[in-house]
């Protein structure tokens, strides 16, 4: 079967593990890594895994995408230098996955929204955050029974499987998830909070979601709604469990619901504990695979973008 | 430990009963009383009163529990009434934002615990650097110092100097720490800061040590010390502050302050306020025996009281499970988990 060329951009943890997903996919093939580091590890593995490499950024990149017919990005850099890329890249026709916390695409968790943005063919999709990906649809799960008037998630991870970029700019984190807690989880008002435990062994990235409903709950419908939607993200992410709940209480705020979710990480390029970044990773293969499949289908095609 | 040893030493006091005594208050203190607390303290001469919902910047929340009033209502009240006290708060990234502080400073805040847990000083940067951009009087704190040697507790204390703290503190967030353990850390510290960086010690009071624990900071060189009047703090409460005032007066060593005015402080004012005896009971030894986190303590006997499994197992649990604060949420998790195997709890059906 004919497979959508993709290309990798950033040789770290994200893009190596990436790497794996990709090759695992039915509809896509990794084909090309961008690093901007010669001798980076990333690079070399990539090398040894049958892909093409430049270390010369995405500008290393360009002359090759149309031979070597490149329609898919996935940008696991920085909200830095995203906008850049995906803006070259969407000019040669290629669609963009952005991994980073730029989101200057619409917002994607897969199960939520995710055939909306294939039907409106965007060219640049974000992946938010892991802590976005893992409460996200569940946040989603119980708006979409009632609303929800203020949503909080609690994301710990492990110390090991948080990288600099993410330390050094914890607030983004924060804003970008509570962001998107709202616009695709559908709260009125969103807040999130990260914990980063250095624990040893390291722990398995556990995350809390707590939905204050304007109404007194339906709890039959809502449980069922959290076990339904657990289902739709194990097809990506097998390792997505719920531990507790959902738990229904009243509190001084109102009616509470609690669900207490783990993600285990499939151990590809990265230990099983970080699920936190294999849930990343998982989300935009599902996303690029379902872009892949309405262009294999002839359904969509995509063009090279007049960018002004 | 000998009196002349410390003679004329110089102390920073900083009291924490309207920060970490919100934990204990189940962050329900009024405006009112705030002012009332702060106002005392700023006359018996406390020249640092933290002032916040007790998870500081950001801590309204379903984890941390919602307070009467936002962070800045109290901040501008009590702010505009000190005459010579600085009100200062906590900032924990990943839960505060650099908005927030910059919230804080304009109602009146001139000084911030930075806090990060103790091997995690590099999530701290934009919020330490951001501080000092506001001209504020910057700790770079490290909680739960008992889970990093005292190696470690240099390596991240210089790491947050270099981000620009003005002083570093070894927070004892469990009361676990002896006094060996306090100064093998302060002294490490001292080893690698620049002289002028100031090293402070928060101690909690689970295991009873809170006082001896701040002498035994203070002989390895910090300077800057952390209590809260009548103890009024999470777990059994932080150093009580008016009687580590009067060691001090005992030993020679200067903070300062007006003794028996912050006695008469604990005694008219704190006190009454407390909605239970804050003290060394079975739970809150539990945190300091087990090093918990002392927040926990109230949070772990309502998962207790409501799922039958009891406060100790969960804390217990929880200290082997290495969670560490913020993990709020592992509370009621854990107590779920525990509560199934001992056939208290059905599993909901998947």
């Amino acid at each position: 079967m004919k497979k959508i060329r993709c290309a990798l951009i950033g040789s770290g943890n994200i893009g190596t593990d990436l790497i794996y997903k990709i090759q695992r996919s039915p509809v896509l093939e990794p084909v090309w890594m961008v690093g901007i580091d010669p001798e980076s590890e990333g690079l070399a593995r990539a090398r040894s895994m049958g892909l093409k490499t430049t270390a010369e950024g995405v500008d290393g990149l360009l002359p090759h995408v149309m031979e070597d017919n490149i329609q898919i990005a996935f940008d696991a850099t920085s909200a830095y230098v995203h906008a850049e890329n995906s803006r070259k890249l969407n000019e040669l026709g290629v669609l963009m996955i952005d991994l980073t916390p730029a989101a200057i695409g619409p917002l994607c968790v897969p199960p939520v929204n995710l055939r909306e943005h294939a039907d409106k063919l965007e060219m640049n999709v974000n992946m938010i955050s892991c802590a976005g990906q893992a409460t996200i649809p569940i946040v989603n799960a119980v708006s979409r029974i009632q609303s929800v008037g203020y949503a909080e998630i609690v994301a710990s991870l492990a110390s090991k499987s948080v990288g600099p970029g993410t330390r050094a700019n914890l607030d983004e984190f924060t804003y970008t998830t509570s962001n998107a807690i709202e616009v695709v989880g559908g709260a009125r008002k969103g807040k999130a909070l990260a914990i980063i435990n250095p624990a040893e062994p390291p722990l398995i990235m556990r995350n809390t979601i707590y939905c204050l409903t304007d109404e007194a709950p339906d709890e039959a419908r809502i449980t069922a709604s959290v076990l339904e939607m657990i289902k739709e993200v194990q097809k990506y992410v097998p390792g997505y469990r719920l531990v507790n709940g959902p738990v229904f209480d009243e509190t001084p705020k109102g009616h509470r619901v609690s669900v207490f979710m783990e993600v285990a990480g499939l151990g590809d390029y990265l230990p099983k504990y970080a699920g936190n970044l294999d849930i990343m990773t998982a989300a935009a293969t599902r996303t690029a695979e379902m872009f892949a499949e309405e262009i294999l289908a002839g359904k969509i095609k995509l063009q090279a973008m007049e960018v002004a | 430990m000998s009196a002349s040893s410390l003679k004329g030493r110089k102390v920073i006091l900083h009291d924490m009963c309207l920060r970490d005594g919100m934990h204990a208050k189940r962050e329900q203190i009024s405006v009112d009383q705030m002012v009332k607390v702060a106002t005392a303290l700023d006359g018996a001469g406390v020249p640092y009163l933290q002032v916040t919902h007790g998870a500081g910047m950001g801590g309204n929340s379903l984890q941390h529990g919602f307070a009467p009033h936002s962070n800045e209502e109290y901040i501008s009240a009590v702010a505009s009434r000190m005459k010579q006290a600085k009100v200062s708060v906590l900032l924990i990234p990943g839960l505060g934002t650099m908005r927030e502080l910059q919230s804080a400073y304009d109602c009146g805040a001139r000084s911030v615990h930075v806090a990060t847990h103790c091997t995690e000083a590099d999530t701290s940067p934009q919020h330490i650097a951001f501080a000092r951009k506001l001209g504020m009087d910057t700790t770079g704190f490290l909680m739960m110092a008992h889970l990093n040697d005292p190696a470690g507790i240099a390596k991240q204390g210089k790491l947050m100097e270099d981000y620009g703290a003005h002083t570093v503190y070894v927070t004892d967030s469990a009361g676990y720490m002896l006094p060996e353990d306090v100064k093998a850390r302060v002294q490490a510290l001292r080893d690698v800061l620049k002289p002028e960086t100031e090293i402070g010690f928060h101690g909690h009071h689970n295991l009873g040590m809170g006082i001896a624990n701040s002498i035994a900071a203070i002989e390895a060189g910090a300077i800057r010390i952390d209590g809260s009047v009548a103890g009024l703090g999470a777990g059994a409460g932080n150093t009580p502050l008016e009687v580590f005032a009067a060691v001090c007066e005992r030993m020679g060593i200067d903070t300062g302050v007006d003794l028996f005015k912050l006695m008469d402080a604990a005694e008219d004012i704190i006190v009454p306020m407390m909605d239970h005896m804050v003290r060394v009971d079975r739970e809150s030894l539990t945190l300091g025996f087990a090093g918990v986190y002392s927040t926990f303590l109230l949070h772990s006997k309502r998962a207790a009281e409501r799922f039958g499994v009891p406060a100790r197992d969960i804390l217990v649990e929880l200290g082997r499970k290495k969670m560490i604060g913020g993990q709020e949420d592992m509370i009621m998790d854990t107590a779920m988990t525990m509560a199934k195997e001992r056939g208290l709890l059905k599993e909901v059906a998947a």
